[in-house]
């Protein structure tokens, strides 16, 4: 079966939809991305949606779904790169996505998504790497 | 008065046949010269309908046509399934109703993307949708 890939970099998990979304491939990317949160305690997820044409109540829905389950597991999520059109459309169907951020491109969503993790945890991490 | 340029005819009975279903809607909305945004709005109204379809009468038809009224040509979409049908329609339109798991945005939401929207449904023999966007509307 289709799968959209999930990148770890350090305290973040990236993923870049490249291809059209449909239910079933949405659904199975939103049970990936919370099992990795979990696995890897990722801090962060940066979602990157500037290649996906059309964003419906359903997947626009398992957006939002994504960021709540990542933030009950401590994880802050970012979606970025959404086309002007595709926002339009969201806000006339009726979904506004409240709950998530949002960042116009990759590198602002990456200098949002380091301004909301705890730099405290992070500094912790590298002084426990130092002395072990 | 609606004359109708070219048509086609595709089934969608399964998850899958949801992209392509899409791609030639976007095909044809490119043919009229259609605006990105309208196209959008276009395409995601569609996926909305054919999610409904799928959801509760395990599929159907949609009719893909290029119309044209006047100066104005636009898209209309027929979704044709023999599902249970809709027993409370003014219900089904409020935002917010779903019987699914949804939001209930899907026949709202759909409603304020198109030009025109026509709901058509005998409870127990099924459910017919037309929606047209004008490539300028």
């Amino acid at each position: 079966m289709e799968r959209i890939p999930i990148l770890r970099m350090g305290h973040y998990l990236l993923v870049t939809i490249q291809v059209e979304l449909y239910d079933r491939l949405a659904l199975s990317l939103e049970t990936d991305l919370v099992q990795m949160v979990n696995k890897t305690s990722a801090k962060g997820v940066l979602i990157d949606i500037s290649a996906v044409a059309i964003v419906d109540s359903f997947m626009g829905r398992i957006i939002g779904n994504i960021a709540s389950m990542s933030k009950i597991l401590d994880a802050q999520t970012v979606v970025v790169g959404m086309q002007p059109a595709v926002a339009i459309t969201l806000v006339e169907l009726g979904l506004s996505l409240p709950n998530v951020f949002t960042a116009l491109d990759v590198q602002k969503g990456m200098d949002l998504l380091a301004s909301m993790i705890d730099v405290e945890q992070e500094d912790f991490d590298d002084y426990e790497d130092n002395n072990s | 008065m609606i004359v109708t340029l070219s048509k086609d005819v595709m089934k969608v009975v399964k998850d899958q046949d949801v992209v392509p279903f899409r791609n030639r809607v976007k095909e044809y909305a490119v043919k009229i010269k259609m605006g990105l945004v309208n196209q959008t709005k276009l395409i995601t109204a569609a996926s909305e309908l054919v999610r409904n379809m799928l959801k509760y009468a395990s599929g159907g038809e949609i009719l893909i046509e290029i119309i044209t009224k006047g100066r104005d040509n636009g898209i209309r979409l027929t979704f044709k399934d023999k599902g249970p049908g809709i027993p409370d329609i003014d219900l089904a339109m409020k935002d917010g109703f779903s019987t699914g798991k949804s939001l209930g945005l899907g026949l709202p939401g759909t409603k304020r993307l198109v030009s025109e929207f026509d709901i058509k449904t005998i409870v127990g023999e099924g459910t017919t949708v037309r929606i047209i966007k004008w490539a300028n509307g």
